[in-house]
């Protein structure tokens, strides 16, 4: 696959993440002990720096030419720390997702770094790249299609197993897989059954539990809940939260249901094409946000309260987000927000704490990538 | 035949023009579908209404047999396997289960049109938009290929998509999901129809599209004084647009309420626990409440109240007694008009 290397990646500078303490290994048994030692609790588990992701757009048949690229995720950071839920949140085709595959070293990394307790995954192989999958699983959004329909619950569930031997010896499994299956609510004889004999909150929790075999510390969770019914949706969100406490979990939450990501979030981040627009507590993003476009997604959310809908002021952003293959130049919210200047086209605004709210004690000093960050008071849904 | 007769029972007068009053009218309607695993009852009664300018929210979760009950009146069934056992469909006086299928075709598009859930699988991806929104006006009005297309033009500007001259020729996949969605408008509203039916319009779409999409939707009911029956299974939507709501479970209404009361005081346990389950700011960190269990299988379902395995009130009666749809009163008895609750217990669930 042709990387683009012309491109000069705007070197995104994000002052306000922490110093990464790097680890060099100099063997992999080094490596694999590194990733086996223990964080403390609040400390960051996975540091992420100036993340890139481009996908080549070629041209040809016979001989491929590199004509642009989807820039997907276009330099991101962020920590996540240990037992912290941090949610990401943004309209499709933001690069969450995207986002979601590199952590898990499912896609190869354009440019940029991710440190798991200090060692940069996207230059780990072999047994140390194995030992870091296996501490990082994901929940995939649909359980319709993320289940093998020719497996039993019980080889689903076991699987990870077969990679990972040392979890669990052979003859250990099918326990292991029936205890599983009690930790996420199922009823553990369901074992032999197969993914159409549930429905889709059951499976939801099938994929839970397949994320949770191998005791993972980080858990990726791509849209758990969207494709489930309105009253399933809370009683996995529970299952979700319980399982965090129980075997100290660190989440990375994407969701585009803001509500439930700011009930289950420490943290929360908002993405908009490839780029993080800001990033604070629940707090400051729901209550305080400072990004014109967190200020029109919320506002742009219903809220289940008729009561509301009369006196609330709505911003209505006109037309779509711009194509990724394609940005606009300098802040890519420029094209669809009431604030834009001149400065906002030419100017890639940094994610850093408003220079006006800086070394105040506002909740509204949090990072945001605009130039013109200010509060606004929106109505929201949750 | 009996179309003659029943236009004579009523009074109203069945011109084009008018559009106010009484249009939709559903009456006990049972809708099911023979499969090989059995009879799958997916309508089991249901009984709404929709007058004219007024918005019809119809709530529930996969399943609860709310699209079925749209398409039937659409009259858009799978017939087999589906089946309407009994049952009236009212549309301006007259019964359209009774209709001839010609007699249906007119209506359908002209007077009651439909928007579907999602767009790229509902409009022909080999044809341009163009051509599709004028065979509106070519089927039903006659007009000629370069009328049609002008109207087109005419509707795609009506749904605010930019350039439409220039992009009346475009095929669906070169438009994004929110302009799709406006297509589909645009193709409801061609003939201005009396009565709109949206299956899960915005439910495909991002946020900030579907606020876009919803305003659109209530601009030009306004404008046209259209009947709208919106289904959805978002309580924020619901609380934002409509007048009047139809929550479903297992194929039968179980509440009806106008849309603020139905929010401050659900008369169903199981509209308080959709509305319990909803993340509020004070219950962060805590659990938040679920309904437990699962939805029912349509193949079997429970006896008596459907919800009672679910229902943290259930009692004996709810177990062997199906609950009608009775009146909602206040605690003296006055009435409270246009609300309905299913439930043996809903002088405790609303009044506590």
């Amino acid at each position: 696959m042709a990387e683009p290397t012309k491109d000069a990646v705007p070197a995104d500078v994000t002052p306000n993440v922490s110093e990464v303490e790097t680890v060099d290994a100099e063997t992999p048994e080094e490596a694999v002990a590194a990733i086996e030692a223990p964080v403390e609790r609040g400390e960051p588990i996975l540091q992420v720096r100036n993340l890139v992701k481009h996908f080549p757009l070629t041209q040809g048949i016979i001989v491929k030419r590199q004509v642009g690229a989807v820039k997907a995720v276009d330099g991101i950071s962020f920590d996540l720390y240990q037992g912290e839920t941090l949610g990401i949140v943004g309209e499709s085709g933001c690069g969450k997702s995207t986002v979601a595959k590199l952590l898990m070293t499912l896609e190869q990394a354009t440019a940029g770094e991710v440190f798991y307790k200090g060692q940069d995954i996207t230059k780990l192989s072999g047994r140390a790249l194995k030992a870091v999958r296996r501490n990082i699983q994901m929940v995939f959004q649909d359980p319709y299609t993320s289940l093998n329909p020719r497996m039993t619950v019980g080889d689903i569930i076991g699987e990870p197993f077969e990679i990972h031997p040392e979890v669990a010896p052979r003859g250990d499994r099918r326990r292991k897989v029936q205890e599983l299956l009690d930790v996420v609510g199922l009823n553990p004889e369901y074992i032999n059954r197969y993914p159409h004999q549930f429905s889709g909150g059951q499976r939801q929790r099938i994929g839970i539990a397949r994320g949770l075999a191998l005791n993972p510390e980080i858990i990726i969770c791509d849209e758990p809940v969207s494709a489930l019914d309105v009253s399933v949706q809370a009683q996995v969100i529970n299952l979700m939260e319980k399982l965090q406490d129980e075997f100290n979990l660190s989440y990375l939450f994407i969701a585009h249901d803001l509500s439930i990501v700011r009930h289950i979030s420490d943290r929360v981040g908002v993405m908009y094409l490839g780029k993080m627009a800001e990033i604070g507590t629940d707090e400051q993003i729901y209550d305080h946000p400072t990004h014109p476009y967190t200020q029109a997604l919320l506002s742009a959310v219903p809220v289940p309260d008729p009561e509301a809908r009369e006196g609330r002021e709505r911003i209505i952003l006109t037309g779509d987000v711009p194509s990724p293959a394609n940005p606009p130049s300098g802040c890519r919210f420029r094209t669809r927000c009431w604030k834009a200047q001149d400065k906002c086209a030419q100017e890639v605004p940094l994610l850093a704490i408003p220079e006006r709210f800086a070394g105040e004690d506002t909740p509204a000093a949090h990072e945001s990538a605009c130039h013109f960050a200010e509060e606004k008071d929106v109505v929201h849904a949750a | 035949m009996t179309i003659t007769e029943k236009t004579a029972d009523v009074p109203a007068p069945r011109s084009g023009e008018e559009k106010s009053g009484r249009l939709l009218d559903v009456k006990d309607l049972h809708v099911e579908f023979h499969t090989r695993d059995g009879v799958v009852k997916a309508v089991n009664g249901v009984n709404y209404s929709v007058d004219a300018g007024e918005t019809l929210a119809v709530l529930g979760e996969s399943g609860s047999g709310k699209s079925v009950t749209a398409q039937a009146i659409m009259g858009i069934l799978d017939m087999p396997p589906g089946k309407i056992p009994q049952g009236e469909i009212i549309f301006r006086g007259q019964d359209m289960l009774k209709m001839s299928n010609e007699e249906r075709r007119k209506i359908r598009g002209r007077k009651i049109a439909m928007i579907f859930q999602d767009a790229l699988s509902s409009l022909n991806p080999v044809l341009s938009v163009g051509y599709q929104l004028g065979e509106m006006f070519r089927v039903h009005e006659g007009l000629s290929r370069k009328e049609a297309k002008a109207k087109a033009i005419e509707l795609m500007d009506r749904v605010k998509i930019p350039a439409a001259k220039e992009r009346v020729s475009d095929y669906p996949h070169q438009f994004s999901g929110g302009m799709r969605q406006r297509i589909m408008i645009a193709m409801a509203l061609a003939l201005e129809p009396d009565l709109i039916i949206a299956d899960e319009p915005t439910t495909a779409l991002d946020v900030t599209v579907q606020a876009q999409v919803m305003d659109l939707l209530a601009d030009l009911q306004r404008e046209y004084n259209m009947g709208l029956i919106l289904i959805t299974h978002d309580l924020g939507v619901v609380a934002d647009v409509a007048d009047k709501i139809a929550v479903m479970y297992a194929g039968r209404i179980v509440e009806t309420a106008p849309v603020h009361e139905l929010y401050k005081r659900p008369a169903h346990p199981y509209t308080r626990g959709l509305l319990d389950s909803i993340p509020r700011l004070d219950q962060k960190g805590q659990e938040l409440y679920a309904i437990k269990g699962l939805p029912p299988n349509l193949l079997k379902i429970p006896s008596g109240c459907a919800f009672n395995p679910r229902c943290p009130k259930a009692q004996d009666i709810c177990r062997t007694e199906v609950p009608p749809l009775v009146p909602v009163t206040e605690r003296d008895g006055a009435e409270l008009a246009g609300r309905g609750s299913a439930c043996h217990f809903w002088k405790e669930t609303i009044h506590g």
